[in-house]
């Protein structure tokens, strides 16, 4: 059989399909599709989709798993697009597969430099897409344009320097033609920033130091030269408001993370969300969460906007819920504090005042012998995502509660590329890895998906768990709540009152959120899972 | 050239070694049997899977002469991934024997003599056609090999091989398929990946095609590559020329 040698020449004049913007602004429209990390730009990781519903989802059952050829937890959100399902296999592979029986097109192997050193495990949160082109961000601080068909590079870019302490791990967002990311390394002391790129060319179009520059308002708020090294990474995706024209991202923790007394003052913009114009990176308000911050209450979380009633009349809102244990309701418009609670157990401080700014309880600091203070450090909350749902208007929390960690006061010294954070919280919950054998008790902590009214903050329903979860929050149409945790369950709940109506054993620990697409009709609920990827759908 | 004479010399007891390239070509078949059931796991077909290790061009980390080749192969190197293996003198001097070879193939063929790389692009990107299947840069069809790094990969006589006699080797990663779907659709591409139930594709119109083998009525995999020989149709220097120009394509540069 003789090859029909000219056929390939046919394609000329044929391009694959393009995820422009407009395509992503208006996400949801295309319910089918998971056009970037949240789903939305809003960040609120709600599908539109419907088919499985409270009643049917007992049925679902297992269509495929991918399992990823790495031991590092799975914290990828995919990308689907018209049935192509693009995700990361850690630390740096892009993988495009067959979102309906999950077998691969092609694998990307990106081999990052040994200089890299992420603090908490060679992880990667995703991708972002914009016409043809994926974009990773990777751990040794690299921005990498990937070709959507054939996984080629097409360029690929320093961001920052890995040895200095500099990591990503976050998936990009793109804002009109720019693919905007930020730098992990908090527990390093670099000097965090935000910083977008030209989606064809790779040449950065603007950077936004998370910590002002010597001379820039703000820069009084860090003590002597602690601004230096003061951290405020960036390592969760931002949101984007296209009437308002503003990308709004999450600011990590100031450094050296437990030893505040080097670095006095509110140090601005660590424990912020800083919302920015997308076209030039200039700031255009900003509210800090936890000013002078002690415990590592990173803002990373991802800002979700809403359009809600607000005491009777329309509001552009954010909603918040921060590692520090409060909730927040924001008007996104300008920062504007509007509403402020507790979701969880907190002492660190007593309450917050009218404009939003935490009153701290006395004594509430590292102390030698070490201090029990709540939330520990790891967060009422962390980097997995909450979720709104417009349809039932509650806000989805996965929270720890009951958690604590004694907070030691230590020495840190900063040296370019070590730790830079002081001595190590001590607590009964493990940072990351779940244990084993399970047998702590509810007062050492433990997890909840916990749903909350935002207008008014009030609790309306929650789920326990008995362990902790690292797990996202995804909510559907038909009014389903999908999350899990680190034991391993992945579970459904009616998003209207909290009941369990389905659950699955994963095995591995849920680090990453569920999100929903589908493909010839039938829908599909992806999560991974240890180092799996798992699809569900009707059976 | 000094290494190859380097390695000649010091092959110069070996005699059964010694043909036309310094190794007999049956010493070069047996070593290129131990390697690929040996060695390709690691080092990979083309012997550059190891990062500062490229076995296809002599770029070696520790050795220099084919006595610590061949006392590498046998001892491994402790402390790294290289294992110790069971073989004997001769076996590693046959290995020995297939790595020289392909050094003497990467650089002495002289695909590349005369070329003119500025040139070849131009027949690249022109006259030769090359861009209706293939891509270098995020220029070109993506339904042939993207050949963006094909000058990190492949040597050039390799290179000259597949433009003047593309039958000669088909990658498995290569190879071109048409099928026809149960209800009675036709396509034709490249595979991308076959298991025992289904197979994914890059088709002509370069989407990618995911099929369930019992969907589809027929399923044919072409023997031949897609790709016509230039033998005839550029001249030996106008090879020389694109050749020179693919060994200018190392992929992405890091900026």
């Amino acid at each position: 059989m003789k090859a029909p040698v000219l056929f390939f020449v046919l394609a000329a004049g044929w391009l694959p399909a393009q995820v422009s913007f407009d395509r992503q602004v208006s996400a949801g429209k295309e319910p089918q599709n998971w056009l970037s990390y949240s789903g939305g730009l809003d960040g609120q990781r709600y599908t539109p989709l419907n088919q499985i519903t409270p009643a049917n989802v007992k049925n679902l059952e297992l269509q495929w798993a991918f399992q990823a050829r790495s031991l590092e937890k799975f914290e990828a959100t995919p990308l689907v697009v018209d049935g192509i399902l693009y995700t990361v296999q850690a630390p740096n592979d892009v993988v495009a597969l067959d979102a309906a029986t999950g077998r691969v097109f092609w694998i990307y192997s990106y081999k990052p430099s040994p200089q890299s050193r992420p603090c908490c495990g060679k992880v990667n949160r995703g991708l972002a897409i914009l016409d043809n082109t994926l974009f990773m961000a990777t751990i040794d601080a690299r921005l990498i344009a990937i070709d959507a068909t054939n996984g080629h590079p097409l360029w690929n870019v320093a961001v920052a320097k890995p040895e200095a302490g500099y990591a990503m791990t976050l998936a990009p967002l793109v804002v009109k033609d720019k693919v905007i990311i930020g730098t992990a390394g908090g527990e390093y002391g670099i000097r965090g920033f935000i910083a977008a790129y030209d989606a064809k060319t790779g040449k950065e179009a603007w950077r936004f130091y998370t910590i002002p520059g010597k001379g820039e308002p703000g820069n009084n708020t860090w003590a002597g030269d602690s601004w230096m090294h003061g951290g405020a990474s960036v390592w969760v995706t931002g949101a984007y408001d296209p009437a308002l024209n503003l990308t709004y991202w999450g600011v990590g923790n100031p450094g050296p993370d437990w030893v505040g007394e080097m670095r006095g003052g509110d140090n601005l913009y660590s424990d912020c969300v800083v919302a920015l114009d997308p076209d030039t990176g200039q700031l255009k308000w900003y509210f800090q969460f936890t000013p002078h911050d002690d415990f590592d209450y990173d803002s990373v979380q991802v800002p979700i906007l809403a359009d809600i009633d607000w005491k009777g009349s329309p509001r552009k809102v954010m909603l918040w819920a921060n590692r520090n244990g409060f909730f927040y309701v924001l008007d996104r418009t300008n920062g504007q504090f509007l509403l402020g609670k507790p979701f969880t157990k907190v002492t660190w401080a007593t309450g917050l005042d009218e404009r939003g700014r935490p009153m701290r309880a006395p004594g509430a600091v590292p102390t030698p012998e070490g201090n029990k203070i709540y939330p520990g450090n790891m967060g009422g909350t962390n980097w997995n995502s909450a979720s709104f749902s417009p349809r039932t208007g509650l806000f989805y929390i996965p929270l720890w509660d009951n958690y604590y960690s004694e907070f030691v006061k230590g020495p840190a010294e900063y040296g370019e590329g070590r730790i830079f954070a002081g001595a190590m919280p001590r607590s009964p919950v493990p940072m990351i890895q779940a244990p084993q054998v399970l047998n702590r008790k509810e007062e050492d902590g433990y997890g909840a998906i916990r749903a909350f009214d935002p207008k008014t903050g009030e609790k309306k329903w929650e789920f326990k768990l008995s362990e902790v979860t690292d797990s996202g929050v995804l909510s559907t149409a038909s009014d389903l709540v999908f999350s899990g945790g680190r034991d391993g369950y992945f579970f459904a709940l009616d998003g209207r009152n909290g009941e369990l109506l389905w659950r699955a054993t994963l095995g591995g620990q849920v680090s990453s959120g569920p999100m929903s697409f589908s493909v010839g009709g039938k829908q599909y609920i992806a999560v991974s899972a240890g180092s799996t990827l798992f699809a569900y759908a009707l059976r | 050239m000094r290494v190859i004479r380097l390695s000649l010399a010091l092959c110069a007891g070996a005699l059964t070694l010694l043909a036309q390239h310094g190794y007999s070509p049956a010493d070069i078949d047996a070593g290129g049997r131990l390697y690929r059931s040996n060695c390709v796991n690691c080092h990979g077909q083309e012997g550059n899977a190891i990062q500062g290790v490229d076995l296809g061009h002599a770029k070696f980390r520790r050795a220099s002469t084919d006595d610590d080749l061949a006392h590498i192969i046998i001892n491994g190197i402790p402390g790294t991934p290289m294992p110790p293996a069971n073989f004997t003198p001769a076996q590693a001097e046959t290995i020995v024997a297939y790595l020289r070879s392909r050094v003497s193939s990467a650089t002495v063929a002289g695909a590349t003599a005369g070329g003119n790389a500025a040139r070849g692009k131009a027949l690249f990107e022109g006259q030769g056609g090359c861009r209706n299947c293939h891509r270098v840069n995020g220029n070109g069809s993506r339904v042939g090999p993207d050949l963006s790094e094909i000058g990190a990969l492949r040597s050039p006589a390799n290179l000259e091989q597949s433009i003047v006699d593309p039958n000669a080797e088909i990658r498995p990663e290569n190879r071109s398929v048409r099928l026809t779907t149960s209800d009675g659709a036709t396509f034709t591409g490249r595979i991308l990946s076959e298991d025992t139930f289904g197979l994914q594709m890059i088709d002509s119109h370069e989407k990618l095609l995911s099929f369930s083998k019992s969907n589809l009525r027929q399923f044919e995999l072409f023997r031949d590559s897609p790709m016509p020989s230039f033998r005839d149709k550029l001249t030996a220097l106008q090879i020389a020329d694109v050749v020179s120009y693919l060994e200018t394509l190392k992929g992405v540069e890091a900026q």
